[in-house]
């Protein structure tokens, strides 16, 4: 589901005198469906920028990143776009809303953007909320004012509302109690059994180790300064 | 699948100074895309040649025809356009008082649109006129209320009401938000994005406010003296901007 | 009549007129543009009217004024004194009687005939400036067939009203076509601008003419569930006891009394000498 071959990347930062900024060179990365791969590496190896360019959040400086068939560094933005809302599905850290939305409604959008009922795609985003144990109170409240914990909760339920074929990731256990960290780990399982290809970001080890099929250590990928 | 526009070798020439040059792109159906640069970028210049209120130097302007599909809609008859212009197009104004007639009724403002393609029954357009205002959450009571008498939120979200109530496929909006109050605008794009969702609408929004079009487009343009200096996803050229003047746009903006 | 030549104008520019008239009249409801001139009466008290009437009198013609369907108020006696002195041509108060009338606000309740030209009095001939004010824009929105926003103003009226109150001034559509203000005839009036008679009409300040031939068709505009209603006040006229004609309130003391009677006196009268 996901081929990575050749990937570099770069940033020229040209508000600070055209400084050129190399992260990651010749990578490479394959995740068969129902596999769980997660990114190793110490901070600043380049795994955050790794996760974001899989998403078509940062330009590809060269290589191939191949999703679901379309290759991010030549598809048009509106392939890409369809990609995202049938096949590709990612949990950042941080949630970002539009201020008034409910919760509920937050976790249910995915849903409604695949044209789902609205009906049903709320029925799923209760059931969703309810196991990672938002208090109903919440549900037709804004994230915005919630606690970062919560917050997260009501991402990583977004992010499991439509059984995406490819899944991303990025600390989803961050910030969380033991038992909600369960709750999202058994998530994680369960889009595994169904099939999705999953890369994950994941300092807790205990959890890396119960989910992750396989390590990649994203630092061999640094480009070595001379 | 067939873009809903397709726009190429765009130019508006002021005498000598550049209005846009060279401007082309495709929109595909459900798009937002997102025109962002400085005052005097060109991207109000851009929107006006896009939506038939100013005449381009040269270029096309490729429109998806409900009834001839693709046709260019600059070498169209005046009266062809102006029927795209209360039919299959919106345009949303800054400053709703061009937008908005606001000598008539919130109802006649949105009924108007019914009435310029033949509705003849009153029954039909007022109750049109009340299912529009309470979708863009205006109190019903207020249909016969003039717009002078609304905030400014409301005269906006009452413009988006008689711009959408003829079905439109494409809309034109011109910073909806600005000149509104941070809650209000955060309201107002909440409804839009709704809005957008919930009729496929496919929309070009010409805005300053990098905020806005993160929360609204799905793409972005940016223009500089005129020239698109950088396109892409939204979220990736506000992530990672390529060009220098982008990567000055995004690190401009404060903070919250 | 020495020093002015027949009917005031000179043959230039009553030539002029007539070729704006004919243009209307094969452009029914269309406004055409003419070079209006000043004449020795102010704005308002008739000019285009006068104008236009001037250019279709012919010795032969005998001539009719009214104001108001009156033939003895200031308007249409200066209008009548005046074209008598300018043409010498007949006048007459009997609308039967007449080839020629001029008239403002009404239209006589005595049916017209193909041997009668009826001349209007416009104030303002534009019947889209109520919503919009650019005359480029009413313009196109003429040429294009843009009619929406009348109905906006019918609309207006309903959701105000509760019905379309639009008493006078009642905007027609003529021949299917151009969008016209009748001029500030009562909407009772609307039906009878369907008329054997052509009917010019004459903006004098805004330099407008345009016509309804005979027999052309003009339908006042309405909404399917509001449809168009001339409405006749529930009474029969004091004088004549016509059942029939518009009638005017006319205060007869200072006590609040007041009586209903024929705002066309001419009808009024001649029924009156047809039951005596």
């Amino acid at each position: 589901m996901i081929s990575v071959s050749g990937l570099s990347k770069s940033f020229t930062l040209h508000t600070q005198g055209g400084a050129v900024l190399s992260v990651l060179q010749n990578a490479s990365l394959t995740v068969a469906p129902g596999e769980c791969v997660a990114l190793t590496g110490e901070s600043g190896s380049g795994k955050s920028t790794l996760m974001r360019i899989l998403y078509g959040n940062y330009l590809a400086g060269g290589g191939r990143v191949v999703i679901g068939g379309t290759d991010l560094t030549r598809a048009a933005p509106h392939r890409i776009i369809s990609l995202r809302r049938e096949t590709l599905g990612y949990v950042s850290q941080f949630l970002r809303v539009v201020p008034r939305v409910p919760a509920v409604e937050v976790v249910a959008e995915p849903l409604l953007a695949l044209g789902v009922d609205e009906a049903a795609a709320l029925d799923r985003a209760r059931r969703l909320l309810t196991r990672l144990r938002v208090p109903e109170p919440l549900w037709s409240l804004s994230p915005t004012t919630f606690s970062g914990g919560e917050q997260q909760r009501v991402n990583i339920a977004r992010g499991f509302a439509h059984a995406y074929p490819v899944l991303l990731l990025d600390e989803p256990t961050a910030s969380l109690d033991a038992v909600n960290r369960d709750t999202v780990l058994q998530l994680i399982e369960e889009a595994k059994t169904g099939g999705a290809a999953i890369v994950g970001i994941f300092h807790d080890a205990a959890a890396r180790a119960r989910v992750a099929d396989r390590e990649v250590d994203v630092s061999q990928f640094t480009p070595r300064t001379s | 699948m067939t873009p809903i526009l397709q726009v190429g070798g765009l130019t508006k020439r002021y005498g000598r100074h550049i209005g846009c040059l060279d401007v082309g792109f495709r929109l595909f159906p459900g798009e937002v895309m997102g025109v962002v640069g400085e005052s005097g970028s060109g991207k109000s210049t851009l929107l006006s040649c896009l939506a038939g209120l100013l005449t381009p130097d040269a270029g096309e302007v490729i429109f998806d025809t409900r009834a001839e599909g693709p046709r260019d809609t600059l070498t169209m008859s005046d009266p062809e356009r102006r029927m795209l212009g209360r039919t299959d197009w919106a345009f949303v104004h800054q400053n709703p008082r061009d937008g908005l007639r606001m000598r008539v009724s919130a109802g006649g403002n949105v009924g108007e649109r019914l009435m310029a393609v033949g509705a003849k029954r009153y029954g039909t357009i007022r109750s049109a006129a009340e299912d529009w205002l309470s979708r863009v959450e205006i109190d019903v009571s207020r249909i016969d209320d003039r717009p002078a008498a609304f905030s400014g939120g409301m005269q906006q979200r009452l413009q988006i009401a008689r711009n959408l109530v003829s079905g439109p496929r494409l809309v034109f909006m011109d910073e909806p938000t600005g000149g509104l109050d941070v809650s209000v605008q955060a309201r107002l794009l909440d409804l839009l994005r709704g809005l957008v969702r919930r009729m496929g609408l496919s929309a070009i929004v010409v805005t300053h406010d990098l905020a806005v079009v993160r929360l609204l487009a799905d793409r972005i343009m940016v223009m500089k003296d005129g020239r698109v200096v950088e396109t892409g996803l939204a979220d990736q050229v506000l992530d990672d901007p390529q060009h220098a003047y982008t990567q000055l746009l995004v690190s401009s903006v404060l903070q919250v | 009549m020495t020093g002015y030549n027949f009917a005031y104008l000179d043959e230039q520019t009553k030539r002029m007129i007539r070729r704006a008239i004919l243009k209307g009249v094969a452009i029914p409801g269309y406004q055409v543009p003419f070079a209006s001139r000043e004449m020795p009466m102010p704005y308002g008290w008739g000019t285009g009217g006068v104008q236009v009437s001037a250019a279709v009198l012919t010795p032969d013609d005998r001539f009719k004024v009214i104001d108001q369907g009156s033939d003895d108020t200031t308007n249409a006696v200066s209008i009548r004194k005046f074209f008598q002195k300018v043409t010498d041509v007949e006048t007459t108060e009997r609308t039967c009687a007449a080839t020629v009338i001029q008239t403002r606000h009404r239209i006589p309740e005595t049916p017209l005939t193909e041997d009668q030209i009826l001349v209007y009095q416009v104030p303002i001939p534009e019947p889209l400036r109520f919503l919009e004010p650019r005359e480029t824009e009413t313009r196109k929105m003429h040429a294009l067939e843009e009619y929406g926003l009348m109905h906006v103003k019918l609309y207006e009226d309903i959701a105000r009203n509760g019905a379309i109150s639009t008493a006078y001034a009642y905007p027609v559509q003529v021949h299917d076509r151009y969008m016209m203000d009748p001029s500030p005839i009562p909407k009772f009036d609307n039906p009878k601008l369907e008329s054997p008679a052509i009917q010019l009409f004459g903006a004098g300040r805004e330099q407008r003419i345009y016509a309804v031939p005979p027999y052309t068709q003009v339908v006042s505009l309405d909404f399917e569930d509001y449809p168009f209603d001339p409405s006749k006040a529930e009474r029969p006229c004091a004088l004549c006891g016509a059942t029939d004609s518009y009638l005017d309130e006319v205060i007869t003391d200072d006590r609040g009394g007041c009586m209903f009677v024929c705002s066309d006196t001419d009808y009024c009268a001649e029924r009156r000498g047809e039951a005596a």
